[in-house]
């Protein structure tokens, strides 16, 4: 009995046919693709993208040049150079991050002690050439000015579980 | 219409005095090679007599690049091992560093890292699962699979960040809580998980092609799988049931329900048989830990081994010493050895970890089950033909990151 079920089963492509019903079912589904680049899936203020040096409010930039992330760094993507400025406070003359090595682990932000260096939001980066991935210090600050407004949010929406 | 000429049956093996055999080099860049596998096939006709597959292609030196890098910063390489399942690969790292420095996680950090685990597991499989359904021909349940894998993604980044190179267990627990609201989405998602597993169940379970392509293809017996050191799903098709998290539980896998599936032919249609039943399993482990989520700390206090939350940090004179120290030096673990295994989604993924008190792993060993299963690849293909070695491949679920390291 049952070999007679299977082989009619069979015979009436039974399992192929309702594999197809499931397909054509789903055509008629909303669709879950997003438009990029005019629609984007939202990010979770922990995401860690693009670096970015930051500033106080005063215009003042927040790194110390204590090089705590320089020495996390297992990529050992970022160099810094520092001495003392005319004003006698310690700053980097140097912040280099190549962001060819770098391999997203968000260590260097957990490491900062003053929030100067962070991962934004920004995720769209990608350049034509090699060179253009080695950050040097004014690109870094530009990216930090540019996205400011985001990343405050974010590490404010962060701040309770840090 | 004339059938066409049979080939002239040949108990040579490939040779030049065999008209039939030649060898051919099947990848590095084939689609169907899963990433960089490069086999030297000697065929005969279109069976396969010898299967040699090379390594290397993406070896990165991570074994020897850990020893100079301390634990914080070794950690990282782990999710890079295999790509499909990062968490799994960061909990053995954490669990091994744990056993030598004699800590114990706290039990929110217990449940966490189980229920990351878990989802990596659902990660793997639905990749592996669809991956080897596209192989054979079927290319709705790798869309579907990854869209699947999108939500399961959308969890790890929220959690940690990143989507793949997550960074988050840490020796001593998670590096972060889970954030407001994620433990209730994950519990809405598990609720309807089934659902999709159901969906690829009917596309594929008893469709005739799939069973054609996959049943008593690749066939190993359980003591062969044993022998060849297979573990994971591939060891239970072969209808062994041994599985790390029932057999030497971690990080509290004793306290949920669920079971081991077992296959009984070992073939590829087993395979994805038993791939398939482990997401249910790990979607009920999942909903358990969700309902019983305890309270507390998410890791250790301990200010040797853990930074302090920033706020403190930017408090406390003590506190941010701790910090410098931790972020600098590292924290020193003492000597000893350890090898420690934690069921991987693709089998048994061990760390022998050799410490010298100091702040860097002497030695760090890292048994891939991968690895394994490149070896079984030519007896499993032998006198099987050229298509069903693709159908082999998917179902061995072999990933180069941790087979190359």
């Amino acid at each position: 009995m049952t070999s007679l079920v299977r082989s009619t089963r069979s015979l009436l492509l039974l399992e192929l046919l309702n594999g197809m019903r499931l397909t054509l079912v789903e055509m008629f589904k909303k669709p879950s693709t997003v438009n990029y680049p005019y629609e984007k899936s939202p990010l979770s203020p922990r995401f860690r993208g693009e670096h970015a040096l930051r500033r106080y409010a005063n215009g003042e930039e927040r790194c110390i040049a204590c090089k705590l992330c320089e020495a996390i760094c297992p990529a050992l993507a970022i160099t810094i150079e520092a001495e003392p400025r005319s004003d006698g406070s310690r700053r980097t003359t140097r912040y280099d991050i190549d962001m060819t090595k770098c391999i997203y682990c968000g260590l260097c932000q957990e490491a900062c002690p003053v929030d100067a260096i962070v991962e934004g939001p920004n995720y769209e980066f990608a350049t034509e050439t090699h060179e253009e991935l080695l950050y040097d210090k004014q690109k870094l600050l530009d990216n930090g000015d540019r996205w400011e407004a985001a990343i405050a949010a974010n590490l404010a929406a962060d701040a309770p579980y840090r | 219409m004339t059938a066409m000429p049979k080939p002239a049956p040949t108990t040579l093996k490939a040779s030049p005095d065999n008209p039939h055999s030649f060898t051919m080099n099947f990848g590095p860049q084939h689609p169907a090679a899963h990433g960089v596998l490069r086999l030297v096939l000697e065929l005969d006709g279109e069976i396969v007599e010898r299967a040699d597959p090379h390594i290397g292609l993406l070896h990165r030196g991570t074994e020897k690049l850990i020893e100079y890098k301390t634990y914080t910063q070794a950690l990282p390489y782990f999710d890079r091992l295999d790509y499909v399942s990062p968490m799994s690969q960061e909990h053995a790292f954490a669990l091994s560093v744990e056993k030598l420095m004699g800590i114990s996680v706290p039990p929110r950090g217990q449940a966490i890292r189980v229920l990351f685990a878990e989802v990596s597991r659902c990660l793997n499989h639905l990749l592996a699962v669809t991956a080897m359904a596209l192989d054979v021909g079927a290319i709705t349940p790798l869309l579907w699979g990854f869209e699947e894998r999108e939500i399961l993604l959308e969890f790890y980044e929220r959690a940690s960040g990143a989507r793949f190179h997550a960074n988050y267990f840490r020796p001593g627990g998670v590096v972060q809580d889970l954030p407001d609201g994620l433990a209730e989405d994950m519990m809405a998602w598990s609720r309807n998980f089934h659902k999709t597993v159901d969906r690829l169940d009917k596309l594929l379970t008893n469709n005739r092609i799939f069973r054609q392509r996959t049943v008593d293809i690749g066939r190993c017996t359980a003591a062969e799988a044993e022998d060849w050191g297979f573990t994971g799903p591939v060891l239970r098709a072969s209808g062994v049931a041994w599985d790390l998290r029932k057999s030497q539980p971690y990080d509290g896998y004793e306290q949920y329900d669920f079971d081991i599936p077992v296959g009984s032919n070992g073939d590829c249609f087993d395979r994805y048989l038993v791939r398939m039943a482990e997401m249910r399993e790990s979607n009920k482990i999942i909903q358990q830990v969700l309902a019983s989520l305890p309270d507390g700390p998410v890791r250790v206090s301990d200010r040797k081994v853990t930074p302090p939350a920033r706020s403190e940090m930017k408090t406390s004179m003590e506190a941010l010493i701790h910090h410098f120290k931790l972020y600098t030096e590292g924290f020193h673990v003492p000597a000893g050895e350890t090898y420690t295994a934690v069921e991987a989604p693709k089998g048994e993924f061990a760390v022998y970890l050799i410490s010298d008190g100091s702040n860097r792993p002497y030695r760090c060993k890292i048994r891939a089950p991968s690895y394994a299963f490149m070896q079984g690849i030519e007896f499993l293909s032998r006198g099987h033909m050229l298509a069903d070695l693709v159908a082999i491949l998917g179902s061995l679920d072999i990933v180069f990151g941790e087979v190359d390291r």
